[in-house]
């Protein structure tokens, strides 16, 4: 029961993170209709960059953090400017081979910079875990998971209630008419693929430091947003944000109680399991609605 | 002297291991070779039927773990219990290679049937899920695939057959042989379905998949049967791969082989015969071109930037700009505008058109 009630823990903690990867990419793959393949090469930014101004410059922890995110939210921009603004309208197939084409260059632009060698983050945290009965969490666990609802919270409040959120949620909903009301859709575009690039790379400087940076990080994560997504139903972020814990939950349980082998399987039988019986998701959204 | 052409480069590859003596050069023509199998064989589900399918190298995989199975044999435990087994003896490789294919092509289907209700993103998802699944399998069933210690002493093919003695294929000579053999083979069926009814409908459902309903063609049966072709061919390629290479590890079902075979048809140009073998022939000595100068990652670099800028600026791939060009140059009109095209065939294959809006041919 005691190891029940930890990876509970273990898996809420995780569940965060995933939830953050997962809206990214909800925004992203179910709001702009792009099969965004980066997005596992900007959660890897993240994780690099977290360790490159920690671990290299000595900067602080938290300082470093934010600048990763803001340099995910910078890379993220640039894509849609520079490859993505010039695809607006072409068929799919076409998209996504250029976005496979980006996520080589930039996985193995990490990996020629970096090394393959996998690096850790060091951190500010005490070792001495927290500990709450039977179970030990480690302080950074408790930041992280923090930081990931904040930021979840923070980009909910966004979408619904800015000014901004009000403009993206119209544009996606009719472009030309939100372009004849005066939004700059351009804009728009480069705002909302910045805004999910910076979730992912949020989520790779938040684990990164939990676990180690490789340049193949991205790989696995990848592959749990497109996950989470089917999971949650396109374009929902309340979707995202409750498949990114049910996948969580799903991976830490099946790992501790049947094999640990095919923890990074769970995605993909999720995946499989979603689209034979329920391909809208657990919470469709209607039309081109967002939310 | 119409066959003149294809009789001249029939010589060339035929001729190619008695002048090509560096044995390292062939054995990159050999692995080219495989992989332009694959490529080929994507290029009937990608660039016919028009879906992107991103699982594609698991084919290729399980082609290369069922025929080095069937040729090593095993045993292993049913049911996580030690009593009941199930126990196969070594056979000879010619079976793994039927088997590779047979088991190839039935993941196909499986993966067809299942997939083709989703169209798009969905689609691509799913096939990439499929491959990663089947890396996970090969890397954590040890009983079977030793995992990560890696399947080795695959025996190579051979024969021995009454009035020809024995052989056994260890060197590369007979290797680029049977690779070319498999090569040939895949070409002309491949061209025989595209250039038939089947293909003929295929490509309807890639230009039109509503319309192509409407005249009466089946979607899903089209799609399918485009499937399991693709998959045994790249499990027949899989399978001469491991026999060629002699061990195989769960690496053989990584991301990046998709990509490259992926990156072959599209440079190439998508829907042409010649397209895979052209992006093929590309990719398979840029490697060796990039060796001298640059580390692995740079070259995977500049196969990422070259992604990008094919779709950029010659979006339907290097055949197609190059023949248009020729075309135009030589004043006669191009393929897809002389009639005979098979897009154009496409539109009457699964009913004729109503006469009003029928050309004349």
């Amino acid at each position: 029961m005691d190891q029940f009630i930890q990876h509970i823990a273990n898996a809420l903690i995780l569940g965060g993170t995933y939830a953050l990867l997962g809206i990214g990419l909800t925004l992203i793959l179910g709001i702009m209709k792009v099969v965004n393949f980066t997005h596992g090469e900007l959660y890897a930014i993240g994780g690099f960059m977290a360790y490159f101004f920690v671990s290299r410059l000595g900067w602080n922890f938290f300082v470093s953090l934010s600048v990763a995110v803001m340099l995910g939210i910078c890379v993220g921009a640039l894509i849609e400017r520079v490859v993505l603004r010039r695809l607006r309208g072409a068929d799919i197939d076409s998209n996504m081979v250029v976005m496979i084409g980006c996520s080589i260059a930039m996985q193995n632009l990490i990996l020629l910079i970096w090394g393959g060698v996998a690096k850790s983050v060091p951190t500010p945290f005490p070792t001495e875990p927290l500990t709450l009965g039977p179970i030990s969490i480690s302080w950074l666990r408790v930041f992280v998971l923090c930081a990931a609802l904040a930021l979840i919270v923070a980009v909910y409040l966004v979408i619904h209630k800015s000014p901004l959120g009000k403009a993206m949620r119209a544009t996606f909903q009719d472009r030309d008419t939100a372009s004849l009301m005066g939004i700059n859709v351009n804009f728009i575009y480069t705002a909302t693929f910045a805004l999910g690039s910076g979730l992912a790379a949020s989520a790779g400087a938040l684990l990164g430091p939990v676990f180690v940076v490789t340049p193949t990080m991205g790989n696995v994560a990848a592959a749990k947003a497109f996950a989470i997504v089917i999971l949650g139903g396109l374009g929902s972020i309340q979707g995202a944000t409750i498949g990114g814990f049910i996948l969580a939950f799903a991976e830490e349980l099946g790992s501790g109680y049947i094999s640990s082998g095919y923890r990074d399987a769970m995605g993909f039988v999720i995946i499989i399991l979603v689209l034979m019986f329920k391909p809208t998701g657990l919470f469709p959204v209607r039309g081109e609605r967002i939310g | 002297m119409k066959n003149l052409p294809t009789i001249a480069w029939l010589a060339f590859l035929l001729t190619i291991p008695l002048w090509l003596t560096d044995q390292y050069y062939l054995h990159i023509v050999i692995t080219t070779g495989l992989f332009i199998i694959g490529a080929m064989s994507l290029n009937l589900l990608l660039g016919y039927t028009g879906q992107l399918s991103l699982g594609h190298v698991a084919f290729f995989g399980i082609g290369a773990y069922a025929s080095a199975l069937t040729s090593l044999g095993f045993d292993i435990p049913v049911f996580w219990n030690d009593v009941d087994r199930i126990k196969l003896a070594p056979l000879h490789p010619a079976y793994g290679f039927l088997v590779g294919a047979v088991v190839a092509g039935l993941c196909g289907f499986i993966v067809g049937r299942l997939s083709f209700k989703i169209r798009g993103a969905y689609f691509v998802i799913v096939t990439i899920s499929f491959a990663e699944v089947t890396r996970l399998v090969a890397l954590n069933w040890i009983d079977l695939t030793q995992g990560p210690l890696a399947l080795s002493n695959i025996p190579p093919l051979g024969y021995n057959l009454p009035g020809l003695g024995e052989n056994v294929f260890w060197s590369k000579t007979p290797n680029y042989y049977l690779v070319l053999g498999l090569a040939i083979i895949a070409y002309v069926l491949i061209r025989r379905v595209v250039r038939s009814r089947m293909g003929r409908a295929m490509i309807a459902l890639r230009e039109n998949e509503s319309l192509a309903t409407s005249v009466g063609i089946d979607v899903t049966r089209y799609l399918v049967f485009a499937a399991v072709a693709s998959a045994a061919l790249a499990g027949a390629a899989g399978s001469l791969y491991a026999h060629y290479i002699r061990i195989i590890d769960p690496d053989i079902f990584l991301f990046v082989y998709t990509v490259t075979m992926v990156i072959m048809v599209v440079t190439g140009g998508k829907g042409t015969l010649a397209g895979p073998i052209v992006g093929g022939v590309i990719f398979g000595a840029l490697p060796v071109g990039l060796r001298e100068f640059a580390p692995p990652e740079a070259q995977w670099i500049v196969y990422g930037i070259a992604m990008v800028l094919i779709v950029f600026f010659l979006p339907r791939g290097i055949v197609p700009a190059v023949s248009d060009w020729w075309h135009r140059k030589t004043g006669s009109p191009p393929r897809h505008l002389r009639g005979d095209d098979d897009n154009n065939k496409a539109a009457a294959a699964g009913a004729p058109l109503p006469s009003a809006t029928r050309k004349p041919v």
